[in-house]
């Protein structure tokens, strides 16, 4: 999707060659208001809380608890939570543990390719202050910092259990219309931006990925 | 004109109650493959909730014109199929559009729909889509055969292209359906309509696992909700075209949900035992064992029925 836009409100895209630039949208991100009339958005937030679909990107060690989830001792179908392979489809992102900076950068682009709304859970105390790799040279401590987190579950590892209470929290929040983390991405972009920028130092795709 | 307006509001009647049939039988066929997994599985309402939730999403990406044309094609498709096919036996306001023929142009929306998917998806540009609708369509061609064969079976058996006529003549007991009277012909169509549900041991073109979910990778927010509109609708149409053929039609909608929902049994009873087929493999099984069983059919046709 080619855009031509003033340029106040467009992206460098610095670091993509001239060729590449021509291939990649370099319009901003833009912030999405509620519905006006109350009563169509609470039904759209329980809508959206009742139909979680969790996209399929295990980030780090806490991805091998996300399994269990489908199987028959703990059956998140139940509350209406289901895999989806493809960003595009899925709504919420699950950080399962430490975030590399390698992985960071496919997060982001993972990230921006969701369709909002979308929620983010960071599972695991590593997305929260680094936990043990707290001194690591290529694991970043405060994942808040990069992406907007809509609900932290912390232990190490946090069992099933933990996480289907969590989904179910999120859920609460989501239909009290408390989870707007895809709109304090956009609203404070550019300063997640230059985080996201200090951290990765091959920065070779668009600033923000359609 | 007004009979014509009438016509129309009694097929979108027909519409409503086929689509959410469909999305129920949908959640119930899921909640039968979670219990055999030892799982409660979804709540009913969860196919609603879905489509719902993909309707108030509040972005949404294209990748150009036949992007959002691939959904709107694979619901004309959906939509279109049903518009031939006599739902209810016997009553006009359930009969829809079927006339003398109607089962060609049945047979012709089926592919359609698809199609236009197919050109949808790769317009995205995703090489998983483009994996996705290769397997799919070289799928879909093979379980054609034995499908087609067995139309032609029929057809010849009851010597009419009219889907009302050939439920009317299998009318007046169950030993006039067609399951009973050319069990041959009927053998053929179960095994095709094994691949037309998409079930396993005939998933491999959806493939959850391997590639994102097949043709529809690209496809999110209201274009994901029409295609899991279509997806119910579909489904219950093909059911209802099946029990048509071959299970003696319907005169209520009790009768219709209950032989429906048996036909449907079969594909799951196949899906939860076996597991998944490569695509060779599915297309080698589709040209070989369901394709001689449809050869054998019209040859039953003409040596047994018809002599």
């Amino acid at each position: 999707m080619i855009k031509t836009l003033g340029t106040e409100d467009t992206l460098e895209n610095a670091g993509l060659t001239d060729e590449e630039q021509q291939l990649f949208s370099n319009a901003r991100p833009r912030a999405y208001e509620p519905y006006p009339i109350k009563a169509v958005e609470d039904f759209a937030n329980w809508a959206r809380a009742n139909s979680l679909w969790i996209l399929a990107f295990g980030t780090g060690c806490g991805a091998i608890e996300l399994r269990p989830l489908m199987t028959a001792r703990f059956d998140a179908n139940r509350f209406g939570v289901a895999g989806r392979p493809t960003p595009r489809q899925s709504s919420v992102f699950i950080i399962g543990g430490y975030a590399s900076v390698k992985t960071l950068k496919r997060i982001i682009r993972s990230y921006e390719q969701m369709q909002g709304p979308k929620f983010v859970i960071a599972l695991g105390i590593c997305p929260i202050n680094g936990g043990m790799y707290f001194d690591s040279y290529n694991t970043v401590n405060r994942f808040d910092q990069y992406i907007p987190v809509d609900l932290y579950i912390t232990g190490c590892m946090p069992r099933p259990e933990v996480l289907v209470a969590g989904i179910m929290e999120l859920q609460n929040k989501i239909k009290a219309g408390r989870c707007d983390g895809a709109n304090r991405y956009v609203e404070n972009f550019d300063w997640y931006k230059a985080n996201q920028k200090k951290v990765i130092k091959n920065w070779d795709m668009p600033d923000y990925n359609w | 004109m007004l009979e014509w307006l009438g016509k129309v509001g009694d097929f979108s009647l027909t519409l409503l109650i086929v689509t959410l049939y469909g999305l129920l039988v949908g959640a119930y066929i899921e909640r039968v493959i979670a219990k055999v997994q030892g799982r409660i599985g979804i709540p009913y309402s969860q196919p609603f909730i879905n489509i719902l939730k993909n309707f108030f999403k509040r972005t949404a990406v294209s990748h150009g014109v036949m992007f959002y044309l691939g959904p709107v094609f694979r619901i004309a498709g959906g939509i279109g199929t049903l518009a031939f096919i006599p739902v209810i036996y016997g009553n006009e306001m359930f009969s829809n559009f079927s006339m003398s023929g109607d089962l060609f142009l049945v047979i012709y929306f089926m592919f359609f729909g698809q199609l236009g998917m197919a050109l949808g998806a790769g317009e995205s540009g995703h090489p998983y889509s483009a994996i996705g609708i290769a397997r799919g369509l070289s799928q879909m061609t093979a379980y054609e055969v034995p499908f087609a064969l067995a139309v032609i079976s029929i057809v010849i058996q009851y010597d009419t292209l009219s889907i009302t006529e050939i439920v009317a003549a299998q009318q007046g007991g169950w030993q006039n359906w067609t399951l009973f009277t050319n069990w041959v012909a009927t053998l053929a169509a179960m095994l095709a309509f094994l691949g037309m549900t998409g079930y396993s041991p005939f998933d491999i073109f959806l493939a959850p696992q391997e590639i994102p979910i097949g043709p529809p990778t690209e496809f999110h927010s209201a274009y994901l909700g029409l295609l899991q509109t279509n997806r119910a609708l579909f489904g219950a149409t093909k059911l209802i075209l099946f029990m048509n053929l071959f299970f003696g039609g319907a005169t209520g909608w009790v009768e219709l949900m209950i032989k429906t929902l048996l036909i449907y049994m079969v594909a799951i009873v196949v899906g939860v035992a076996f597991p998944r087929f490569r695509v060779d493999q599915g297309i080698r099984f589709f040209l070989k064992i369901p394709t001689v069983i449809g050869i054998l059919s019209i040859i039953y046709v003409q040596m047994v029925l018809l002599s």
